[in-house]
Protein backbone atom coordinates (compact mmCIF):
# COMPACT_ATOMS: atom_id res chain seq x y z
CA UNK A 1 0.00 0.00 0.00
CA UNK A 2 0.90 3.60 -0.81
CA UNK A 3 1.94 5.67 2.61
CA UNK A 4 0.89 9.27 1.91
CA UNK A 5 3.39 11.92 3.15
CA UNK A 6 1.02 14.95 3.74
CA UNK A 7 4.14 16.96 5.48
CA UNK A 8 5.14 19.46 2.43
CA UNK A 9 1.91 21.20 2.32
CA UNK A 10 1.45 23.33 5.43
CA UNK A 11 5.06 24.73 4.71
CA UNK A 12 3.98 25.54 1.05
CA UNK A 13 0.64 27.30 1.88
CA UNK A 14 2.12 30.42 1.63
CA UNK A 15 3.20 30.06 -2.36
CA UNK A 16 0.39 28.02 -2.64
CA UNK A 17 -1.59 31.53 -1.59
CA UNK A 18 0.73 33.09 -4.00
CA UNK A 19 -0.43 30.95 -6.59
CA UNK A 20 -3.91 31.05 -6.03
CA UNK A 21 -3.70 34.73 -6.64
CA UNK A 22 -1.96 34.70 -9.61
CA UNK A 23 -4.84 32.06 -11.17
CA UNK A 24 -7.55 34.44 -9.95
CA UNK A 25 -5.79 37.78 -11.63
CA UNK A 26 -5.71 35.88 -14.89
CA UNK A 27 -8.84 34.23 -14.29
CA UNK A 28 -10.66 38.33 -13.48
CA UNK A 29 -8.95 39.78 -16.21
CA UNK A 30 -9.63 37.32 -18.96
CA UNK A 31 -13.27 37.19 -17.63
CA UNK A 32 -13.92 41.33 -17.89
CA UNK A 33 -11.39 41.73 -21.35
CA UNK A 34 -13.36 38.57 -22.45
CA UNK A 35 -17.16 40.01 -21.82
CA UNK A 36 -15.58 43.43 -22.89
CA UNK A 37 -13.99 42.03 -26.00
CA UNK A 38 -16.93 39.35 -26.52
CA UNK A 39 -19.51 41.94 -26.35
CA UNK A 40 -18.24 44.16 -29.33
CA UNK A 41 -17.74 41.29 -31.22
CA UNK A 42 -21.05 39.41 -30.56
CA UNK A 43 -22.42 43.11 -31.57
CA UNK A 44 -20.36 43.35 -34.85
CA UNK A 45 -21.78 39.88 -35.90
CA UNK A 46 -24.86 40.86 -35.59
CA UNK A 47 -24.30 43.87 -37.40
CA UNK A 48 -25.99 44.00 -40.83
CA UNK A 49 -22.50 45.61 -42.67
CA UNK A 50 -21.07 42.18 -43.88
CA UNK A 51 -17.77 43.60 -43.49
CA UNK A 52 -17.75 43.24 -39.93
CA UNK A 53 -19.70 40.80 -39.32
CA UNK A 54 -17.62 38.34 -41.67
CA UNK A 55 -14.76 39.63 -39.40
CA UNK A 56 -16.11 38.99 -36.49
CA UNK A 57 -17.54 35.51 -37.10
CA UNK A 58 -14.17 34.23 -38.60
CA UNK A 59 -12.30 35.76 -35.28
CA UNK A 60 -14.55 33.60 -33.05
CA UNK A 61 -14.30 30.94 -35.58
CA UNK A 62 -10.53 30.70 -35.85
CA UNK A 63 -10.24 31.13 -31.61
CA UNK A 64 -13.04 27.71 -31.47
CA UNK A 65 -11.22 25.71 -33.51
CA UNK A 66 -8.01 26.02 -32.23
CA UNK A 67 -6.91 24.20 -28.84
CA UNK A 68 -6.54 26.55 -25.90
CA UNK A 69 -3.03 24.89 -24.90
CA UNK A 70 -2.14 26.08 -28.78
CA UNK A 71 -3.23 29.49 -28.72
CA UNK A 72 -1.18 29.32 -25.04
CA UNK A 73 1.69 28.36 -27.20
CA UNK A 74 1.03 31.07 -29.92
CA UNK A 75 1.42 33.65 -27.21
CA UNK A 76 3.82 32.38 -25.57
CA UNK A 77 6.59 31.59 -28.29
CA UNK A 78 5.62 33.47 -30.85
CA UNK A 79 4.40 37.06 -29.12
CA UNK A 80 7.28 37.57 -27.42
CA UNK A 81 9.42 37.12 -30.14
CA UNK A 82 6.77 39.71 -32.34
CA UNK A 83 7.11 41.86 -29.95
CA UNK A 84 11.29 41.89 -29.97
CA UNK A 85 11.06 42.19 -33.56
CA UNK A 86 9.38 45.38 -33.13
CA UNK A 87 10.22 47.03 -30.28
CA UNK A 88 13.53 45.60 -30.54
CA UNK A 89 14.06 44.61 -26.44
CA UNK A 90 14.97 41.43 -26.26
CA UNK A 91 15.40 41.14 -22.22
CA UNK A 92 11.60 41.95 -21.55
CA UNK A 93 9.87 38.97 -19.60
CA UNK A 94 6.04 39.35 -20.84
CA UNK A 95 4.87 36.01 -19.68
CA UNK A 96 2.20 37.18 -17.76
CA UNK A 97 0.98 40.02 -19.88
CA UNK A 98 0.92 36.99 -22.69
CA UNK A 99 -0.97 34.88 -20.74
CA UNK A 100 -3.45 37.94 -20.10
CA UNK A 101 -3.51 38.58 -23.51
CA UNK A 102 -3.83 35.08 -24.84
CA UNK A 103 -6.47 34.15 -22.31
CA UNK A 104 -8.62 37.50 -22.91
CA UNK A 105 -8.28 37.05 -26.37
CA UNK A 106 -9.39 33.21 -26.06
CA UNK A 107 -12.29 33.59 -24.05
CA UNK A 108 -13.61 36.63 -25.72
CA UNK A 109 -14.78 34.31 -28.69
CA UNK A 110 -16.54 31.82 -26.32
CA UNK A 111 -18.34 35.41 -24.86
CA UNK A 112 -18.85 36.55 -28.19
CA UNK A 113 -20.85 33.29 -28.69
CA UNK A 114 -23.01 33.52 -25.17
CA UNK A 115 -23.15 37.38 -25.48
CA UNK A 116 -25.35 36.77 -28.89
CA UNK A 117 -27.41 33.88 -28.23
CA UNK A 118 -28.88 36.82 -25.59
CA UNK A 119 -29.28 39.35 -27.31
CA UNK A 120 -31.25 37.25 -29.58
CA UNK A 121 -33.18 36.12 -26.96
CA UNK A 122 -34.56 39.96 -26.72
CA UNK A 123 -37.69 39.87 -28.71
CA UNK A 124 -37.87 41.97 -31.76
CA UNK A 125 -40.18 44.44 -30.58
CA UNK A 126 -38.02 45.72 -27.72
CA UNK A 127 -35.68 47.35 -31.01
CA UNK A 128 -38.85 48.73 -32.93
CA UNK A 129 -39.76 50.19 -29.61
CA UNK A 130 -36.39 51.97 -29.45
CA UNK A 131 -36.32 53.00 -32.10
CA UNK A 132 -40.23 54.43 -32.30
CA UNK A 133 -39.26 56.38 -29.02
CA UNK A 134 -36.36 58.14 -31.44
CA UNK A 135 -33.71 56.35 -30.38
CA UNK A 136 -30.38 55.84 -32.37
CA UNK A 137 -29.94 51.42 -33.43
CA UNK A 138 -26.78 52.09 -31.36
CA UNK A 139 -28.53 54.28 -28.34
CA UNK A 140 -31.43 51.00 -28.62
CA UNK A 141 -28.34 48.40 -28.56
CA UNK A 142 -27.07 49.75 -25.13
CA UNK A 143 -29.64 50.94 -23.07
CA UNK A 144 -32.47 48.70 -24.12
CA UNK A 145 -30.98 45.61 -25.44
CA UNK A 146 -27.75 44.55 -23.78
CA UNK A 147 -28.93 45.41 -20.19
CA UNK A 148 -32.01 42.81 -20.68
CA UNK A 149 -29.60 40.29 -22.93
CA UNK A 150 -27.19 40.64 -20.07
CA UNK A 151 -29.46 40.13 -17.18
CA UNK A 152 -30.36 36.47 -19.13
CA UNK A 153 -27.32 35.53 -19.70
CA UNK A 154 -25.84 35.85 -16.09
CA UNK A 155 -26.03 32.27 -15.27
CA UNK A 156 -24.25 31.46 -18.87
CA UNK A 157 -21.17 34.24 -18.52
CA UNK A 158 -20.79 32.73 -14.24
CA UNK A 159 -20.43 29.43 -15.05
CA UNK A 160 -17.86 30.09 -18.42
CA UNK A 161 -15.94 32.26 -15.55
CA UNK A 162 -15.24 28.59 -13.58
CA UNK A 163 -14.37 27.29 -17.18
CA UNK A 164 -12.52 29.80 -17.26
CA UNK A 165 -10.99 29.61 -13.43
CA UNK A 166 -10.40 26.07 -14.11
CA UNK A 167 -8.58 26.42 -17.84
CA UNK A 168 -5.87 29.21 -16.16
CA UNK A 169 -3.86 25.98 -14.79
CA UNK A 170 -3.12 25.78 -18.48
CA UNK A 171 -0.59 28.65 -17.90
CA UNK A 172 1.29 25.45 -17.08
CA UNK A 173 2.46 25.42 -20.68
CA UNK A 174 3.95 28.75 -20.32
CA UNK A 175 5.85 27.50 -17.44
CA UNK A 176 3.84 30.18 -15.17
CA UNK A 177 3.37 28.93 -11.70
CA UNK A 178 -0.26 29.36 -10.91
CA UNK A 179 -2.03 27.85 -8.13
CA UNK A 180 -1.29 24.13 -10.01
CA UNK A 181 2.13 25.26 -10.94
CA UNK A 182 3.04 26.15 -7.52
CA UNK A 183 1.48 22.60 -6.03
CA UNK A 184 3.31 21.16 -8.72
CA UNK A 185 6.73 22.61 -8.03
CA UNK A 186 6.30 21.90 -4.54
CA UNK A 187 5.89 18.27 -5.09
CA UNK A 188 8.39 17.94 -7.13
CA UNK A 189 10.86 19.54 -5.36
CA UNK A 190 9.82 17.62 -2.08
CA UNK A 191 9.60 13.74 -3.84
CA UNK A 192 5.28 14.39 -2.61
CA UNK A 193 4.20 14.98 -5.99
CA UNK A 194 1.07 12.30 -5.41
CA UNK A 195 -0.34 14.01 -2.52
CA UNK A 196 0.44 17.61 -4.08
CA UNK A 197 -1.88 16.67 -7.42
CA UNK A 198 -4.18 15.16 -5.06
CA UNK A 199 -4.52 18.03 -2.84
CA UNK A 200 -4.71 20.68 -5.94
CA UNK A 201 -7.42 18.92 -7.39
CA UNK A 202 -9.38 18.91 -4.11
CA UNK A 203 -8.80 22.67 -3.29
CA UNK A 204 -10.07 22.70 -7.50
CA UNK A 205 -13.61 20.51 -6.52
CA UNK A 206 -14.27 22.58 -3.41
CA UNK A 207 -13.91 26.09 -5.03
CA UNK A 208 -15.42 25.24 -8.34
CA UNK A 209 -18.57 23.16 -6.56
CA UNK A 210 -19.36 25.71 -4.48
CA UNK A 211 -19.20 28.69 -7.27
CA UNK A 212 -21.46 26.49 -9.39
CA UNK A 213 -23.91 25.63 -6.75
CA UNK A 214 -24.20 29.45 -6.25
CA UNK A 215 -24.39 29.49 -9.75
CA UNK A 216 -27.64 27.16 -9.96
CA UNK A 217 -29.28 28.81 -7.31
CA UNK A 218 -29.04 31.66 -9.00
CA UNK A 219 -30.30 30.65 -11.87
CA UNK A 220 -33.14 29.53 -9.83
CA UNK A 221 -34.11 32.69 -8.62
CA UNK A 222 -33.81 34.48 -12.12
CA UNK A 223 -36.29 31.79 -13.69
CA UNK B 1 4.78 42.39 -38.76
CA UNK B 2 5.76 42.83 -42.56
CA UNK B 3 9.28 41.29 -41.77
CA UNK B 4 8.02 37.52 -40.73
CA UNK B 5 5.48 37.75 -43.39
CA UNK B 6 8.56 38.10 -45.94
CA UNK B 7 10.67 35.28 -43.68
CA UNK B 8 7.91 32.44 -43.76
CA UNK B 9 9.78 29.94 -45.83
CA UNK B 10 7.30 27.13 -46.45
CA UNK B 11 10.26 24.40 -48.20
CA UNK B 12 11.29 23.89 -43.91
CA UNK B 13 8.25 21.16 -44.14
CA UNK B 14 10.65 19.30 -46.74
CA UNK B 15 13.53 18.89 -44.65
CA UNK B 16 14.59 15.50 -43.06
CA UNK B 17 13.31 15.35 -39.53
CA UNK B 18 16.48 15.57 -36.79
CA UNK B 19 17.43 12.30 -36.10
CA UNK B 20 15.72 10.69 -39.27
CA UNK B 21 12.89 9.07 -40.45
CA UNK B 22 10.89 11.04 -43.04
CA UNK B 23 9.94 15.08 -43.23
CA UNK B 24 8.67 17.39 -41.00
CA UNK B 25 5.27 17.36 -43.23
CA UNK B 26 5.01 13.39 -42.29
CA UNK B 27 6.38 14.26 -38.57
CA UNK B 28 3.41 16.49 -38.40
CA UNK B 29 0.86 14.67 -39.94
CA UNK B 30 2.02 11.00 -37.62
CA UNK B 31 0.99 14.02 -34.42
CA UNK B 32 -1.84 14.24 -36.37
CA UNK B 33 -2.64 10.30 -36.06
CA UNK B 34 -2.17 10.36 -32.81
CA UNK B 35 -3.86 13.12 -31.64
CA UNK B 36 -7.21 11.49 -33.76
CA UNK B 37 -6.58 7.90 -31.90
CA UNK B 38 -6.81 9.43 -28.71
CA UNK B 39 -9.75 11.21 -29.96
CA UNK B 40 -11.41 8.53 -31.11
CA UNK B 41 -10.62 5.87 -28.23
CA UNK B 42 -11.59 8.58 -25.48
CA UNK B 43 -14.59 9.19 -27.17
CA UNK B 44 -15.73 5.69 -27.53
CA UNK B 45 -15.23 5.26 -24.08
CA UNK B 46 -16.93 8.88 -23.28
CA UNK B 47 -19.96 7.29 -25.23
CA UNK B 48 -20.38 4.33 -23.07
CA UNK B 49 -19.62 5.80 -19.61
CA UNK B 50 -21.72 8.97 -20.13
CA UNK B 51 -24.37 7.09 -21.53
CA UNK B 52 -24.60 4.91 -18.57
CA UNK B 53 -23.89 7.93 -16.08
CA UNK B 54 -26.87 9.44 -18.29
CA UNK B 55 -29.32 6.75 -17.66
CA UNK B 56 -28.85 6.56 -14.13
CA UNK B 57 -29.52 10.10 -13.69
CA UNK B 58 -33.14 9.93 -15.09
CA UNK B 59 -33.87 6.66 -13.05
CA UNK B 60 -36.36 6.57 -10.27
CA UNK B 61 -35.09 6.01 -6.69
CA UNK B 62 -32.17 8.03 -4.97
CA UNK B 63 -29.64 6.28 -4.62
CA UNK B 64 -28.61 6.09 -8.73
CA UNK B 65 -29.57 8.90 -9.78
CA UNK B 66 -27.69 10.77 -6.61
CA UNK B 67 -24.45 8.45 -7.71
CA UNK B 68 -24.43 9.57 -11.19
CA UNK B 69 -24.82 13.04 -9.95
CA UNK B 70 -21.84 13.00 -8.03
CA UNK B 71 -19.74 11.70 -10.90
CA UNK B 72 -20.97 14.52 -12.90
CA UNK B 73 -19.67 17.19 -10.10
CA UNK B 74 -16.60 15.82 -9.81
CA UNK B 75 -15.36 15.71 -13.19
CA UNK B 76 -16.46 18.79 -14.22
CA UNK B 77 -15.42 20.48 -11.39
CA UNK B 78 -11.35 19.68 -11.46
CA UNK B 79 -9.14 20.92 -14.19
CA UNK B 80 -8.48 18.99 -17.09
CA UNK B 81 -4.98 19.42 -16.72
CA UNK B 82 -5.01 18.29 -12.95
CA UNK B 83 -7.21 15.36 -13.51
CA UNK B 84 -4.97 13.99 -16.23
CA UNK B 85 -1.76 14.04 -13.60
CA UNK B 86 -4.10 12.21 -11.49
CA UNK B 87 -4.44 9.14 -13.83
CA UNK B 88 -0.39 9.44 -15.04
CA UNK B 89 1.64 10.12 -11.68
CA UNK B 90 -0.94 9.78 -9.09
CA UNK B 91 -3.03 6.65 -9.82
CA UNK B 92 -0.15 4.76 -11.12
CA UNK B 93 1.67 5.32 -7.57
CA UNK B 94 -1.25 4.46 -5.52
CA UNK B 95 -3.32 2.40 -7.13
CA UNK B 96 -1.74 -1.59 -7.16
CA UNK B 97 -2.86 -3.71 -9.43
CA UNK B 98 -2.84 -1.38 -11.80
CA UNK B 99 0.07 0.34 -11.31
CA UNK B 100 2.04 -2.37 -11.73
CA UNK B 101 0.66 -3.27 -14.71
CA UNK B 102 1.39 0.46 -15.66
CA UNK B 103 4.61 0.97 -14.62
CA UNK B 104 5.72 -2.67 -15.95
CA UNK B 105 4.15 -3.58 -18.93
CA UNK B 106 4.19 -0.16 -21.06
CA UNK B 107 6.35 1.51 -22.35
CA UNK B 108 6.43 5.29 -21.99
CA UNK B 109 4.30 6.51 -25.06
CA UNK B 110 1.52 3.64 -24.12
CA UNK B 111 1.42 4.73 -20.66
CA UNK B 112 0.55 8.28 -21.71
CA UNK B 113 -1.76 6.99 -24.28
CA UNK B 114 -3.07 5.11 -21.60
CA UNK B 115 -3.26 8.30 -18.83
CA UNK B 116 -4.71 10.31 -21.66
CA UNK B 117 -7.50 7.77 -23.24
CA UNK B 118 -9.10 6.99 -19.73
CA UNK B 119 -8.44 10.82 -18.69
CA UNK B 120 -10.09 12.00 -21.63
CA UNK B 121 -12.50 9.28 -21.91
CA UNK B 122 -14.16 9.87 -18.06
CA UNK B 123 -14.12 13.81 -18.25
CA UNK B 124 -16.01 14.42 -21.57
CA UNK B 125 -17.98 11.41 -19.82
CA UNK B 126 -19.55 14.16 -17.64
CA UNK B 127 -20.41 16.49 -20.42
CA UNK B 128 -22.01 13.62 -22.50
CA UNK B 129 -23.93 12.49 -19.50
CA UNK B 130 -25.82 15.85 -19.45
CA UNK B 131 -26.49 15.69 -22.74
CA UNK B 132 -27.77 12.04 -22.91
CA UNK B 133 -30.05 12.76 -19.39
CA UNK B 134 -31.35 15.97 -21.50
CA UNK B 135 -32.07 14.08 -24.91
CA UNK B 136 -34.18 11.72 -22.59
CA UNK B 137 -35.60 14.09 -20.53
CA UNK B 138 -37.27 15.81 -23.36
CA UNK B 139 -39.13 12.79 -24.88
CA UNK B 140 -41.37 12.69 -21.89
CA UNK B 141 -42.64 10.07 -19.31
CA UNK B 142 -45.54 9.24 -21.79
CA UNK B 143 -42.49 6.70 -23.87
CA UNK B 144 -41.73 4.96 -20.86
CA UNK B 145 -45.08 4.45 -20.07
CA UNK B 146 -45.74 3.24 -23.10
CA UNK B 147 -43.12 1.05 -23.10
CA UNK B 148 -43.89 -0.60 -19.62
CA UNK B 149 -47.26 -0.64 -21.17
CA UNK B 150 -46.21 -2.97 -23.83
CA UNK B 151 -44.75 -5.37 -21.67
CA UNK B 152 -41.16 -4.07 -22.25
CA UNK B 153 -38.91 -4.34 -18.57
CA UNK B 154 -36.84 -1.15 -17.74
CA UNK B 155 -33.45 -1.52 -19.54
CA UNK B 156 -35.46 -2.54 -23.20
CA UNK B 157 -37.19 0.83 -22.47
CA UNK B 158 -34.13 2.57 -22.32
CA UNK B 159 -32.33 0.10 -25.17
CA UNK B 160 -34.89 -0.06 -27.69
CA UNK B 161 -37.27 3.20 -27.21
CA UNK B 162 -35.78 6.00 -25.68
CA UNK B 163 -32.02 5.92 -25.83
CA UNK B 164 -32.57 5.70 -29.89
CA UNK B 165 -34.62 8.46 -30.29
CA UNK B 166 -32.71 10.58 -27.49
CA UNK B 167 -29.11 9.96 -29.06
CA UNK B 168 -30.68 11.51 -32.52
CA UNK B 169 -32.17 14.44 -30.79
CA UNK B 170 -28.59 14.95 -29.28
CA UNK B 171 -25.93 14.83 -32.19
CA UNK B 172 -25.74 18.65 -32.50
CA UNK B 173 -24.20 18.75 -29.16
CA UNK B 174 -22.29 15.55 -29.28
CA UNK B 175 -20.85 16.79 -32.53
CA UNK B 176 -19.51 19.89 -30.40
CA UNK B 177 -18.20 18.00 -27.34
CA UNK B 178 -16.25 15.41 -29.73
CA UNK B 179 -15.05 18.76 -31.14
CA UNK B 180 -14.30 19.83 -28.00
CA UNK B 181 -12.07 16.50 -27.07
CA UNK B 182 -10.16 16.70 -29.99
CA UNK B 183 -9.17 20.29 -28.60
CA UNK B 184 -8.97 18.82 -25.43
CA UNK B 185 -6.27 16.22 -26.86
CA UNK B 186 -3.78 18.82 -27.11
CA UNK B 187 -3.38 18.89 -22.74
CA UNK B 188 -2.19 15.69 -23.66
CA UNK B 189 1.12 17.25 -24.48
CA UNK B 190 1.84 18.59 -21.16
CA UNK B 191 3.00 14.75 -19.83
CA UNK B 192 5.11 14.16 -23.12
CA UNK B 193 2.50 12.65 -25.41
CA UNK B 194 4.10 13.89 -28.69
CA UNK B 195 0.63 14.71 -30.64
CA UNK B 196 -0.06 17.46 -33.09
CA UNK B 197 0.66 20.15 -30.50
CA UNK B 198 3.76 19.09 -29.36
CA UNK B 199 5.47 18.17 -32.72
CA UNK B 200 4.43 21.70 -34.09
CA UNK B 201 6.17 23.12 -30.76
CA UNK B 202 9.06 20.53 -31.25
CA UNK B 203 9.79 21.54 -34.95
CA UNK B 204 9.95 24.79 -34.39
CA UNK B 205 12.26 24.56 -32.07
CA UNK B 206 14.24 21.88 -34.25
CA UNK B 207 14.00 23.89 -36.96
CA UNK B 208 13.92 27.31 -35.62
CA UNK B 209 11.04 28.01 -38.00
CA UNK B 210 8.15 28.21 -35.40
CA UNK B 211 5.98 30.31 -37.34
CA UNK B 212 5.55 28.10 -40.12
CA UNK B 213 5.10 25.08 -37.67
CA UNK B 214 2.61 26.57 -35.58
CA UNK B 215 0.90 28.14 -38.80
CA UNK B 216 0.48 24.36 -40.16
CA UNK B 217 -0.65 22.87 -36.77
CA UNK B 218 -3.39 25.37 -36.49
CA UNK B 219 -4.50 24.40 -40.03
CA UNK B 220 -4.24 21.38 -39.50
CA UNK B 221 -6.66 21.22 -36.45
CA UNK B 222 -8.47 23.66 -38.03
CA UNK B 223 -9.09 21.19 -40.86
CA UNK B 224 -10.21 18.43 -38.89
CA UNK B 225 -12.68 20.68 -36.93
CA UNK B 226 -14.22 21.36 -40.57
CA UNK B 227 -14.01 17.51 -41.51
CA UNK B 228 -15.52 17.00 -38.40
CA UNK B 229 -18.53 19.12 -38.53
CA UNK B 230 -19.56 18.15 -42.31
CA UNK B 231 -19.13 14.17 -40.85
CA UNK B 232 -21.86 15.45 -38.24
CA UNK B 233 -24.50 17.16 -40.84
CA UNK B 234 -24.50 14.56 -42.83
CA UNK B 235 -25.57 12.33 -39.88
CA UNK B 236 -27.72 14.48 -38.27
CA UNK B 237 -29.85 15.18 -41.66
CA UNK B 238 -29.42 11.10 -42.13
CA UNK B 239 -31.00 10.20 -38.64
CA UNK B 240 -33.48 13.01 -38.68
CA UNK B 241 -36.92 12.25 -36.85
CA UNK B 242 -39.89 13.16 -38.38
CA UNK B 243 -41.91 15.61 -35.62
CA UNK B 244 -38.80 16.73 -33.89
CA UNK B 245 -37.01 20.38 -33.85
CA UNK B 246 -35.93 20.27 -37.37
CA UNK B 247 -37.10 17.46 -37.92
CA UNK B 248 -38.95 16.24 -41.81
CA UNK B 249 -42.80 17.39 -41.64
Amino acid sequence: MYSFDWSSIPGAIPYLWEGMIRTLQITVIAVIAGMIIGTILAVCRLSKNLALSTLAASYVTCFRSVPLVMVLLWFYLLVPDLVKKIVGNPSLDIRLLSAFVAFSLFEASYYAEIIRAGIQSVSKGQVSAGLALGMTSGETMRLIILPQAFRRMIPLLLTQAIILFQDTSLVYVMGLADFFGVAYNTGNRDGTLVELILFAGFVYLVICFVASTLVRNLQKKIA
Amino acid sequence: MATVLADLDFRVFMQPVVGGGGNYLTYLLFGLGWTLSLAITSWILAFVVGSVIGVLRTLRGNVLPRLGALYVEIFRNIPLLVQLFIWYFVLPEIVPLFGTWFKERLSPEFQQFVSATLCLGFFTAARVSEQVRSGIMSLGRGQYGAGLALGFNTAQVYTLILLPVAYRIIIPTLTSEFLNLIKNTAVASTIGLVELAQRGKNMGEYTSRLYESFIAVTILYAIVNLIVMLISRNIESATRLPGFVGGKK
